[in-house]
Protein backbone atom coordinates (compact mmCIF):
# COMPACT_ATOMS: atom_id res chain seq x y z
CA UNK A 1 0.00 0.00 0.00
CA UNK A 2 1.52 3.18 -0.73
CA UNK A 3 0.12 6.00 1.25
CA UNK A 4 2.61 8.61 -0.52
CA UNK A 5 -0.29 9.88 -3.03
CA UNK A 6 -2.05 11.34 -0.18
CA UNK A 7 -5.43 10.35 -1.91
CA UNK A 8 -7.25 9.72 1.06
CA UNK A 9 -6.26 13.75 2.15
CA UNK A 10 -9.90 15.54 2.69
CA UNK A 11 -9.99 18.58 0.54
CA UNK A 12 -13.38 19.93 1.88
CA UNK A 13 -11.73 19.63 5.48
CA UNK A 14 -10.17 22.88 7.09
CA UNK A 15 -6.24 22.90 7.25
CA UNK A 16 -5.67 26.10 8.61
CA UNK A 17 -7.80 27.52 11.29
CA UNK A 18 -6.61 31.09 12.65
CA UNK A 19 -9.18 32.71 14.87
CA UNK A 20 -8.47 36.20 16.08
CA UNK A 21 -4.50 35.59 16.56
CA UNK A 22 -2.32 38.58 18.21
CA UNK A 23 1.27 37.94 18.64
CA UNK A 24 3.89 40.27 20.72
CA UNK A 25 7.40 40.20 21.45
CA UNK A 26 7.52 41.53 24.91
CA UNK A 27 4.94 44.42 24.63
CA UNK A 28 5.75 45.41 20.73
CA UNK A 29 2.44 43.92 18.53
CA UNK A 30 3.68 42.17 15.13
CA UNK A 31 0.45 40.59 14.36
CA UNK A 32 -3.45 41.24 15.77
CA UNK A 33 -7.34 39.80 14.88
CA UNK A 34 -5.51 37.74 12.29
CA UNK A 35 -7.78 35.28 11.30
CA UNK A 36 -7.78 32.95 8.30
CA UNK A 37 -9.38 29.57 7.50
CA UNK A 38 -8.32 27.41 4.06
CA UNK A 39 -9.37 24.12 3.03
CA UNK A 40 -7.38 21.66 1.93
CA UNK A 41 -6.30 21.62 -1.83
CA UNK A 42 -5.54 25.25 -2.14
CA UNK A 43 -2.51 27.78 -3.15
CA UNK A 44 -2.42 30.81 -1.20
CA UNK A 45 -0.08 33.46 -1.24
CA UNK A 46 0.02 35.25 1.82
CA UNK A 47 1.65 38.66 0.49
CA UNK A 48 2.85 41.90 2.51
CA UNK A 49 5.82 44.31 2.95
CA UNK A 50 8.97 43.46 5.07
CA UNK A 51 7.67 43.96 8.70
CA UNK A 52 3.99 43.12 8.17
CA UNK A 53 3.96 40.01 10.09
CA UNK A 54 4.32 37.32 7.47
CA UNK A 55 7.00 35.59 9.22
CA UNK A 56 5.78 36.01 12.64
CA UNK A 57 2.19 34.46 11.22
CA UNK A 58 4.70 31.96 10.06
CA UNK A 59 6.34 30.95 13.39
CA UNK A 60 2.46 30.90 15.05
CA UNK A 61 1.25 28.27 12.21
CA UNK A 62 4.58 26.14 13.35
CA UNK A 63 4.06 27.12 17.33
CA UNK A 64 7.06 29.08 17.40
CA UNK A 65 5.53 31.83 18.82
CA UNK A 66 2.51 31.23 21.18
CA UNK A 67 -0.86 34.28 20.29
CA UNK A 68 -1.20 36.09 23.01
CA UNK A 69 -4.78 35.75 22.12
CA UNK A 70 -6.81 33.63 19.75
CA UNK A 71 -5.94 30.12 18.57
CA UNK A 72 -4.80 28.22 15.56
CA UNK A 73 -5.60 24.66 14.34
CA UNK A 74 -3.88 22.73 11.57
CA UNK A 75 -6.31 20.07 10.55
CA UNK A 76 -8.28 20.44 13.53
CA UNK A 77 -5.22 19.69 15.48
CA UNK A 78 -3.36 22.10 18.04
CA UNK A 79 -0.69 23.00 16.81
CA UNK A 80 1.97 21.35 18.93
CA UNK A 81 -0.14 18.31 18.28
CA UNK A 82 -0.13 18.59 14.66
CA UNK A 83 3.50 18.79 14.61
CA UNK A 84 3.98 15.48 15.79
CA UNK A 85 1.75 14.20 13.23
CA UNK A 86 3.93 15.61 10.67
CA UNK A 87 1.55 17.84 8.97
CA UNK A 88 3.62 20.94 8.67
CA UNK A 89 6.25 20.88 6.84
CA UNK A 90 8.30 24.45 6.28
CA UNK A 91 10.46 25.34 3.16
CA UNK A 92 13.22 27.73 4.08
CA UNK A 93 14.64 30.35 1.88
CA UNK A 94 17.89 29.11 0.99
CA UNK A 95 19.97 31.64 2.85
CA UNK A 96 18.35 30.20 6.35
CA UNK A 97 20.01 27.31 6.08
CA UNK A 98 24.01 26.24 6.75
CA UNK A 99 24.61 25.11 3.19
CA UNK A 100 28.27 24.57 4.41
CA UNK A 101 26.99 21.54 6.79
CA UNK A 102 28.37 17.83 5.82
CA UNK A 103 25.37 16.57 4.57
CA UNK A 104 24.38 14.84 0.97
CA UNK A 105 20.77 15.52 -0.89
CA UNK A 106 19.77 12.25 0.46
CA UNK A 107 20.75 12.78 4.12
CA UNK A 108 19.01 16.67 4.00
CA UNK A 109 15.37 14.96 2.48
CA UNK A 110 16.26 11.88 4.59
CA UNK A 111 15.46 14.73 7.37
CA UNK A 112 12.00 14.82 6.38
CA UNK A 113 11.51 11.27 7.66
CA UNK A 114 12.99 11.88 11.04
CA UNK A 115 9.33 12.24 12.67
CA UNK A 116 7.87 9.07 11.49
CA UNK A 117 10.86 7.47 12.39
CA UNK A 118 12.29 6.06 16.13
CA UNK A 119 14.40 7.65 17.93
CA UNK A 120 17.03 6.06 16.72
CA UNK A 121 15.76 7.27 13.75
CA UNK A 122 16.82 4.70 11.70
CA UNK A 123 15.94 4.61 7.84
CA UNK A 124 13.00 1.75 7.38
CA UNK A 125 12.99 0.74 3.67
CA UNK A 126 9.34 2.96 3.30
CA UNK A 127 11.32 5.93 4.22
CA UNK A 128 14.35 5.18 1.73
CA UNK A 129 11.33 4.83 -0.91
CA UNK A 130 9.68 7.67 0.25
CA UNK A 131 12.85 10.07 -0.12
CA UNK A 132 13.53 8.28 -3.79
CA UNK A 133 10.18 8.63 -4.61
CA UNK A 134 10.72 12.59 -3.43
CA UNK A 135 13.90 13.12 -5.32
CA UNK A 136 12.35 11.98 -8.20
CA UNK A 137 9.52 14.52 -8.38
CA UNK A 138 11.49 17.55 -7.99
CA UNK A 139 13.88 15.83 -10.45
CA UNK A 140 17.29 15.56 -8.40
CA UNK A 141 17.98 11.79 -8.12
CA UNK A 142 20.93 12.11 -10.16
CA UNK A 143 22.38 14.62 -7.43
CA UNK A 144 21.21 12.67 -4.79
CA UNK A 145 24.94 11.95 -3.43
CA UNK A 146 26.36 15.68 -3.58
CA UNK A 147 26.95 17.45 -0.72
CA UNK A 148 24.19 20.17 -0.21
CA UNK A 149 26.52 23.30 -0.52
CA UNK A 150 27.96 21.56 -4.02
CA UNK A 151 23.98 22.49 -5.34
CA UNK A 152 23.26 25.66 -7.01
CA UNK A 153 20.27 28.08 -5.37
CA UNK A 154 17.84 26.31 -7.43
CA UNK A 155 18.65 22.82 -6.91
CA UNK A 156 18.58 23.51 -3.21
CA UNK A 157 15.13 25.00 -3.01
CA UNK A 158 14.23 21.73 -4.64
CA UNK A 159 15.81 19.63 -2.32
CA UNK A 160 14.22 21.60 0.91
CA UNK A 161 10.90 20.62 -1.46
CA UNK A 162 11.78 17.26 -1.90
CA UNK A 163 12.33 16.87 2.06
CA UNK A 164 8.68 18.05 2.36
CA UNK A 165 7.14 15.81 0.16
CA UNK A 166 9.31 12.71 1.76
CA UNK A 167 7.45 14.29 4.91
CA UNK A 168 4.42 13.95 3.50
CA UNK A 169 2.63 17.15 5.69
CA UNK A 170 -0.91 18.21 4.44
CA UNK A 171 0.18 21.69 5.01
CA UNK A 172 3.17 23.21 3.31
CA UNK A 173 4.97 26.58 4.29
CA UNK A 174 7.07 28.19 1.64
CA UNK A 175 9.05 31.30 2.62
CA UNK A 176 10.05 33.37 -0.38
CA UNK A 177 9.96 29.93 -2.36
CA UNK A 178 10.78 31.75 -5.88
CA UNK A 179 13.73 33.84 -4.88
CA UNK A 180 16.78 33.26 -6.27
CA UNK A 181 16.04 30.20 -8.19
CA UNK A 182 16.30 29.47 -12.25
CA UNK A 183 13.87 28.70 -14.58
CA UNK A 184 13.54 25.15 -14.84
CA UNK A 185 13.16 25.01 -10.93
CA UNK A 186 10.22 28.15 -10.83
CA UNK A 187 8.78 25.64 -14.35
CA UNK A 188 8.62 23.01 -11.71
CA UNK A 189 7.68 23.94 -8.75
CA UNK A 190 5.18 25.59 -10.37
CA UNK A 191 4.07 21.67 -11.66
CA UNK A 192 4.28 20.52 -8.51
CA UNK A 193 2.47 22.93 -6.35
CA UNK A 194 -0.38 22.00 -9.16
CA UNK A 195 0.12 18.35 -7.85
CA UNK A 196 -0.23 19.43 -4.34
CA UNK A 197 -3.56 21.14 -4.63
CA UNK A 198 -4.63 18.00 -6.56
CA UNK A 199 -3.32 15.95 -4.17
CA UNK A 200 -5.22 18.17 -1.12
CA UNK A 201 -2.56 19.62 0.47
CA UNK A 202 -2.68 23.52 1.43
CA UNK A 203 0.16 25.24 0.28
CA UNK A 204 0.61 28.62 1.82
CA UNK A 205 3.94 31.05 -0.01
CA UNK A 206 4.94 34.08 1.96
CA UNK A 207 6.07 36.24 -0.66
CA UNK A 208 6.38 39.97 -1.69
CA UNK A 209 6.67 39.35 -5.47
CA UNK A 210 3.00 39.69 -6.83
CA UNK A 211 3.60 38.59 -10.30
CA UNK A 212 4.24 35.53 -9.06
CA UNK A 213 1.11 35.19 -6.77
CA UNK A 214 -1.31 36.16 -9.69
CA UNK A 215 0.36 33.17 -11.58
CA UNK A 216 0.25 30.88 -8.98
CA UNK A 217 -2.26 31.44 -5.99
CA UNK A 218 -5.74 30.70 -6.10
CA UNK A 219 -6.33 32.37 -2.71
CA UNK A 220 -4.28 35.32 -1.21
CA UNK A 221 -4.08 36.72 1.95
CA UNK A 222 -3.06 40.63 2.77
CA UNK A 223 -1.06 41.68 5.69
CA UNK A 224 0.23 44.30 7.28
CA UNK A 225 0.10 43.56 10.81
CA UNK A 226 -3.17 42.56 10.43
CA UNK A 227 -4.93 40.27 7.66
CA UNK A 228 -6.36 43.16 5.11
CA UNK A 229 -8.43 41.11 3.08
CA UNK A 230 -8.64 37.85 1.91
CA UNK A 231 -10.31 35.95 -1.09
CA UNK A 232 -9.48 35.00 -4.42
CA UNK A 233 -7.14 36.25 -5.78
CA UNK A 234 -8.45 38.02 -9.19
CA UNK A 235 -11.44 39.79 -6.12
CA UNK A 236 -8.74 40.97 -3.79
CA UNK A 237 -5.96 41.90 -6.20
CA UNK A 238 -7.53 45.42 -6.74
CA UNK A 239 -5.46 48.26 -7.21
CA UNK A 240 -6.75 50.02 -3.34
CA UNK A 241 -6.42 46.65 -1.87
CA UNK A 242 -2.38 46.25 -2.77
CA UNK A 243 -2.03 50.10 -1.93
CA UNK A 244 -3.63 49.89 1.22
CA UNK A 245 -0.93 46.56 2.31
CA UNK A 246 1.87 48.56 0.98
CA UNK A 247 1.31 51.90 1.20
CA UNK A 248 1.59 51.76 4.98
CA UNK A 249 -2.29 53.18 5.32
CA UNK A 250 -2.77 52.09 8.96
CA UNK A 251 -5.51 49.00 8.58
CA UNK A 252 -8.27 50.74 11.23
CA UNK A 253 -9.00 52.82 8.11
CA UNK A 254 -9.97 50.20 6.43
CA UNK A 255 -14.05 50.62 6.26
CA UNK A 256 -17.09 50.22 3.83
CA UNK A 257 -17.85 48.06 0.69
CA UNK A 258 -14.83 45.35 0.47
CA UNK A 259 -14.14 42.96 -2.19
CA UNK A 260 -14.02 39.71 -0.79
CA UNK A 261 -15.93 38.09 1.94
CA UNK A 262 -13.32 36.74 3.80
CA UNK A 263 -12.56 40.28 5.25
CA UNK A 264 -11.57 40.46 8.68
CA UNK A 265 -13.08 42.62 11.25
CA UNK B 1 67.19 8.76 8.82
CA UNK B 2 67.79 4.95 9.05
CA UNK B 3 70.23 5.40 11.50
CA UNK B 4 67.94 7.55 13.22
CA UNK B 5 65.46 5.20 14.27
CA UNK B 6 67.72 1.99 14.37
CA UNK B 7 69.70 3.72 17.40
CA UNK B 8 66.07 4.69 18.56
CA UNK B 9 64.67 1.16 17.83
CA UNK B 10 61.21 2.18 17.54
CA UNK B 11 60.19 -0.99 19.29
CA UNK B 12 61.13 0.50 22.57
CA UNK B 13 60.07 3.59 21.45
CA UNK B 14 56.66 2.04 21.35
CA UNK B 15 56.39 -0.31 24.05
CA UNK B 16 58.69 0.89 27.07
CA UNK B 17 56.58 3.26 28.61
CA UNK B 18 54.07 0.66 28.56
CA UNK B 19 55.97 -0.94 31.35
CA UNK B 20 55.15 2.16 33.94
CA UNK B 21 51.55 1.89 35.25
CA UNK B 22 51.56 5.41 35.04
CA UNK B 23 51.92 5.55 31.38
CA UNK B 24 49.58 2.59 31.09
CA UNK B 25 46.77 5.00 32.96
CA UNK B 26 48.11 8.29 30.61
CA UNK B 27 47.26 6.70 27.69
CA UNK B 28 44.24 4.89 28.32
CA UNK B 29 42.30 8.17 29.59
CA UNK B 30 43.94 10.29 26.80
CA UNK B 31 42.73 8.19 24.16
CA UNK B 32 39.34 8.10 25.67
CA UNK B 33 38.95 11.00 26.37
CA UNK B 34 40.55 12.39 23.71
CA UNK B 35 37.87 10.20 21.30
CA UNK B 36 35.00 11.50 23.34
CA UNK B 37 35.93 15.11 23.22
CA UNK B 38 36.44 14.30 18.80
CA UNK B 39 33.04 12.86 18.79
CA UNK B 40 31.72 15.83 20.44
CA UNK B 41 33.81 18.24 18.70
CA UNK B 42 32.23 17.55 15.68
CA UNK B 43 28.41 19.06 16.80
CA UNK B 44 30.83 22.44 18.51
CA UNK B 45 32.36 22.81 15.12
CA UNK B 46 29.18 22.67 13.20
CA UNK B 47 27.00 24.30 15.36
CA UNK B 48 29.55 27.35 15.82
CA UNK B 49 29.70 26.48 19.63
CA UNK B 50 33.77 27.38 19.89
CA UNK B 51 33.22 29.96 22.08
CA UNK B 52 30.64 28.26 24.46
CA UNK B 53 33.01 25.42 24.73
CA UNK B 54 36.02 28.02 25.56
CA UNK B 55 33.26 29.38 28.10
CA UNK B 56 31.85 26.22 29.84
CA UNK B 57 35.60 24.89 30.11
CA UNK B 58 36.42 27.89 32.00
CA UNK B 59 33.83 28.07 33.95
CA UNK B 60 33.76 24.41 35.70
CA UNK B 61 36.84 25.33 37.62
CA UNK B 62 34.77 26.75 41.04
CA UNK B 63 32.59 23.75 40.72
CA UNK B 64 35.68 21.81 41.03
CA UNK B 65 36.72 23.66 43.65
CA UNK B 66 33.37 23.74 46.01
CA UNK B 67 32.91 20.10 44.99
CA UNK B 68 36.10 19.33 46.59
CA UNK B 69 36.06 21.31 49.73
CA UNK B 70 31.84 19.14 50.23
CA UNK B 71 33.63 15.78 49.72
CA UNK B 72 31.79 15.17 46.18
CA UNK B 73 33.31 13.94 43.14
CA UNK B 74 34.03 16.76 41.54
CA UNK B 75 32.76 15.89 38.15
CA UNK B 76 29.15 16.96 39.99
CA UNK B 77 30.54 20.41 40.64
CA UNK B 78 32.00 21.13 37.08
CA UNK B 79 28.84 19.49 35.96
CA UNK B 80 26.73 22.27 38.13
CA UNK B 81 28.84 25.10 37.10
CA UNK B 82 29.06 24.83 33.45
CA UNK B 83 25.35 24.44 32.79
CA UNK B 84 24.74 27.19 35.18
CA UNK B 85 27.50 29.29 33.51
CA UNK B 86 25.33 28.97 30.14
CA UNK B 87 21.96 29.54 31.94
CA UNK B 88 23.85 32.49 33.54
CA UNK B 89 25.15 33.23 29.62
CA UNK B 90 21.42 33.23 28.42
CA UNK B 91 19.30 35.17 31.43
CA UNK B 92 22.31 38.13 31.03
CA UNK B 93 21.79 38.21 27.14
CA UNK B 94 17.92 38.02 27.12
CA UNK B 95 17.61 40.69 30.13
CA UNK B 96 19.99 43.08 28.24
CA UNK B 97 21.24 44.81 25.14
CA UNK B 98 24.69 43.13 25.26
CA UNK B 99 25.63 41.15 22.85
CA UNK B 100 25.89 37.54 23.13
CA UNK B 101 30.03 37.48 22.82
CA UNK B 102 30.31 40.08 25.19
CA UNK B 103 28.17 38.45 27.44
CA UNK B 104 29.85 34.94 27.53
CA UNK B 105 33.57 36.77 27.81
CA UNK B 106 32.04 37.95 31.11
CA UNK B 107 30.55 35.20 32.66
CA UNK B 108 33.40 32.83 32.13
CA UNK B 109 36.09 35.22 32.81
CA UNK B 110 33.75 36.10 36.18
CA UNK B 111 33.35 32.63 37.12
CA UNK B 112 36.89 31.29 35.97
CA UNK B 113 38.28 34.32 38.27
CA UNK B 114 35.98 32.97 41.20
CA UNK B 115 37.60 29.54 40.67
CA UNK B 116 41.19 31.22 41.48
CA UNK B 117 40.33 32.73 44.72
CA UNK B 118 38.57 29.95 45.85
CA UNK B 119 41.37 27.66 45.03
CA UNK B 120 43.88 29.99 46.92
CA UNK B 121 41.03 30.64 50.20
CA UNK B 122 39.96 27.30 50.41
CA UNK B 123 42.27 25.18 52.55
CA UNK B 124 42.79 21.73 50.42
CA UNK B 125 45.88 19.80 48.78
CA UNK B 126 43.91 20.58 45.11
CA UNK B 127 46.68 21.23 43.10
CA UNK B 128 45.62 24.59 41.00
CA UNK B 129 48.55 23.72 37.94
CA UNK B 130 46.60 20.24 37.47
CA UNK B 131 43.42 21.61 37.46
CA UNK B 132 44.54 24.32 34.42
CA UNK B 133 47.06 22.03 33.10
CA UNK B 134 45.78 18.40 33.15
CA UNK B 135 47.97 15.89 34.59
CA UNK B 136 47.51 12.39 32.53
CA UNK B 137 50.85 10.91 34.52
CA UNK B 138 49.38 10.79 37.57
CA UNK B 139 45.80 10.37 37.45
CA UNK B 140 44.55 8.01 40.40
CA UNK B 141 42.49 5.37 39.73
CA UNK B 142 39.13 7.06 41.07
CA UNK B 143 39.60 9.76 38.39
CA UNK B 144 39.99 7.08 35.93
CA UNK B 145 36.48 5.35 37.26
CA UNK B 146 34.97 8.92 36.96
CA UNK B 147 36.19 9.56 33.33
CA UNK B 148 34.95 6.15 32.51
CA UNK B 149 31.70 7.11 33.57
CA UNK B 150 31.66 10.29 32.11
CA UNK B 151 32.63 9.29 29.10
CA UNK B 152 30.16 6.44 28.41
CA UNK B 153 27.46 9.06 29.70
CA UNK B 154 28.43 11.17 26.77
CA UNK B 155 28.77 8.49 24.30
CA UNK B 156 25.77 6.93 24.79
CA UNK B 157 23.74 10.43 24.74
CA UNK B 158 25.64 11.60 21.61
CA UNK B 159 25.30 8.27 20.38
CA UNK B 160 21.31 7.98 21.00
CA UNK B 161 20.00 11.05 19.93
CA UNK B 162 23.20 11.86 17.04
CA UNK B 163 20.77 12.53 14.16
CA UNK B 164 19.02 14.41 16.66
CA UNK B 165 21.54 16.60 17.55
CA UNK B 166 22.53 16.84 13.89
CA UNK B 167 19.33 17.83 12.51
CA UNK B 168 19.46 20.57 15.53
CA UNK B 169 22.54 21.89 14.91
CA UNK B 170 21.82 22.14 10.68
CA UNK B 171 18.22 23.06 10.35
CA UNK B 172 16.50 23.60 14.29
CA UNK B 173 13.82 25.30 12.55
CA UNK B 174 12.65 22.06 10.60
CA UNK B 175 13.75 19.79 13.45
CA UNK B 176 10.76 22.13 15.73
CA UNK B 177 8.58 22.09 12.77
CA UNK B 178 8.40 17.77 13.09
CA UNK B 179 7.56 18.13 16.78
CA UNK B 180 11.09 17.45 18.07
CA UNK B 181 11.78 18.99 21.61
CA UNK B 182 14.87 21.39 20.46
CA UNK B 183 15.05 22.96 23.62
CA UNK B 184 15.83 19.71 25.32
CA UNK B 185 18.50 18.86 22.77
CA UNK B 186 20.28 22.45 23.10
CA UNK B 187 20.44 21.97 27.14
CA UNK B 188 21.43 17.81 26.37
CA UNK B 189 24.37 19.09 24.25
CA UNK B 190 25.35 22.04 26.33
CA UNK B 191 25.16 19.49 29.37
CA UNK B 192 27.26 16.70 27.59
CA UNK B 193 29.60 19.68 26.89
CA UNK B 194 30.03 20.45 30.74
CA UNK B 195 30.66 16.88 30.83
CA UNK B 196 33.14 16.14 28.33
CA UNK B 197 34.89 19.20 29.98
CA UNK B 198 35.61 17.79 33.01
CA UNK B 199 36.31 14.61 31.67
CA UNK B 200 39.40 16.97 29.14
CA UNK B 201 40.25 18.91 32.26
CA UNK B 202 41.99 15.54 33.46
CA UNK B 203 44.37 15.12 30.46
CA UNK B 204 44.71 18.73 29.09
CA UNK B 205 43.04 21.10 31.73
CA UNK B 206 41.02 23.68 31.77
CA UNK B 207 42.72 26.03 29.78
CA UNK B 208 43.15 24.08 26.79
CA UNK B 209 40.35 21.66 26.69
CA UNK B 210 38.83 23.64 24.31
CA UNK B 211 41.48 22.44 22.06
CA UNK B 212 40.21 18.99 22.39
CA UNK B 213 36.38 20.04 21.72
CA UNK B 214 37.03 22.40 18.72
CA UNK B 215 40.09 21.04 16.69
CA UNK B 216 39.20 17.34 15.88
CA UNK B 217 36.07 18.22 14.73
CA UNK B 218 37.76 21.17 12.39
CA UNK B 219 39.89 18.72 11.02
CA UNK B 220 37.62 16.19 10.07
CA UNK B 221 35.30 19.13 8.56
CA UNK B 222 38.15 19.38 6.21
CA UNK B 223 38.46 16.23 4.87
CA UNK B 224 34.83 15.43 4.37
CA UNK B 225 31.46 16.21 2.74
CA UNK B 226 29.78 13.81 5.12
CA UNK B 227 28.33 13.82 8.35
CA UNK B 228 28.98 10.40 9.41
CA UNK B 229 32.32 10.27 8.18
CA UNK B 230 33.43 13.43 9.78
CA UNK B 231 33.01 12.10 13.13
CA UNK B 232 34.58 8.96 12.30
CA UNK B 233 37.74 11.26 11.56
CA UNK B 234 37.06 13.49 14.89
CA UNK B 235 37.35 10.34 16.99
CA UNK B 236 40.01 8.65 15.75
CA UNK B 237 42.54 12.13 14.85
CA UNK B 238 41.85 12.68 18.22
CA UNK B 239 42.19 9.73 19.96
CA UNK B 240 45.27 9.06 17.91
CA UNK B 241 46.77 12.30 18.75
CA UNK B 242 46.56 11.84 22.39
CA UNK B 243 48.44 8.74 22.34
CA UNK B 244 51.25 10.58 20.15
CA UNK B 245 51.02 13.28 22.40
CA UNK B 246 51.24 11.16 25.63
CA UNK B 247 54.06 9.27 24.09
CA UNK B 248 56.17 12.64 22.87
CA UNK B 249 56.12 14.27 26.12
CA UNK B 250 57.21 10.84 27.74
CA UNK B 251 60.05 10.72 25.56
CA UNK B 252 60.89 14.51 24.95
CA UNK B 253 60.08 15.59 28.79
CA UNK B 254 57.97 17.93 27.96
CA UNK B 255 54.19 18.69 29.37
CA UNK B 256 51.77 16.26 28.66
CA UNK B 257 48.42 18.89 28.03
CA UNK B 258 50.70 21.28 25.98
CA UNK B 259 52.11 17.78 23.81
CA UNK B 260 48.57 16.21 23.23
CA UNK B 261 46.94 19.57 21.83
CA UNK B 262 50.07 20.56 19.68
CA UNK B 263 50.18 17.45 18.02
CA UNK B 264 46.61 17.95 17.41
CA UNK B 265 47.59 21.26 16.05
CA UNK B 266 49.86 19.68 13.90
CA UNK B 267 47.18 16.95 12.72
CA UNK B 268 44.80 20.12 11.79
CA UNK B 269 47.81 22.34 10.19
CA UNK B 270 48.37 19.27 8.01
CA UNK B 271 44.72 18.98 6.75
CA UNK B 272 44.10 22.62 5.98
CA UNK B 273 47.26 22.37 4.16
CA UNK B 274 46.83 18.85 2.28
CA UNK B 275 42.94 17.79 2.60
CA UNK B 276 41.98 16.53 -1.15
CA UNK B 277 39.35 18.87 -1.55
CA UNK B 278 39.51 21.44 0.85
CA UNK B 279 43.57 22.21 1.31
CA UNK B 280 45.28 25.60 0.83
CA UNK B 281 47.36 23.65 -1.61
CA UNK B 282 44.48 21.76 -4.29
CA UNK B 283 43.24 25.43 -4.15
CA UNK B 284 46.60 26.38 -5.41
CA UNK B 285 46.59 24.08 -8.00
CA UNK B 286 43.36 23.87 -9.17
CA UNK B 287 42.90 27.26 -9.76
CA UNK B 288 46.47 28.22 -11.55
CA UNK B 289 45.22 31.15 -13.32
CA UNK B 290 44.58 33.24 -10.16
Amino acid sequence: MNSFDNSTLNKESLRIEAERVCVDYNGTVALYDASLNLKGGCICGLVGMNGAGKSTFFKALMGFVRPSTGTIRINGLEVARAQREQAVAYVPQNEEVDCSFPVSVWDVVMMGRYGSMNMLRIPRQSDRKAVWHALERVELLDLRNRPIGSLSGGQRKRAFLARAIAQRASVLLLDEPFSGVDVRTEKLMAELFLQFRHEGRTILISTHDLSHVRDFCDLVVLINKTVLAYGETSKVFTPENLTMTFGGMPPNLLSGPTPSEGFNG
Amino acid sequence: MNEFFISFQPASLLFDPLSHEFMRRALLVSALVGGVCGLLSCYMTLKGWALMGDAVSHSVMPGVVVAYALGLPFSIGAFVFGVGSVALIGFVKQKSRIKEDTVIGLVFTGFFALGLVLVSKIKSNIDLMHILFGSPLGISIEDIHQTLIISAIVVAVLLIFRRDLMLYCFDPTHARSIGINTGLLHYMLLSVLSLAAVAGLQTVGIILVVAMLITPGATAYLLTDRFDRMTIIAVTSSALASLVGVYVSYWSDIETGGSIVLVQTIFFLLAFLFAPRYGILKYQFSNPIR
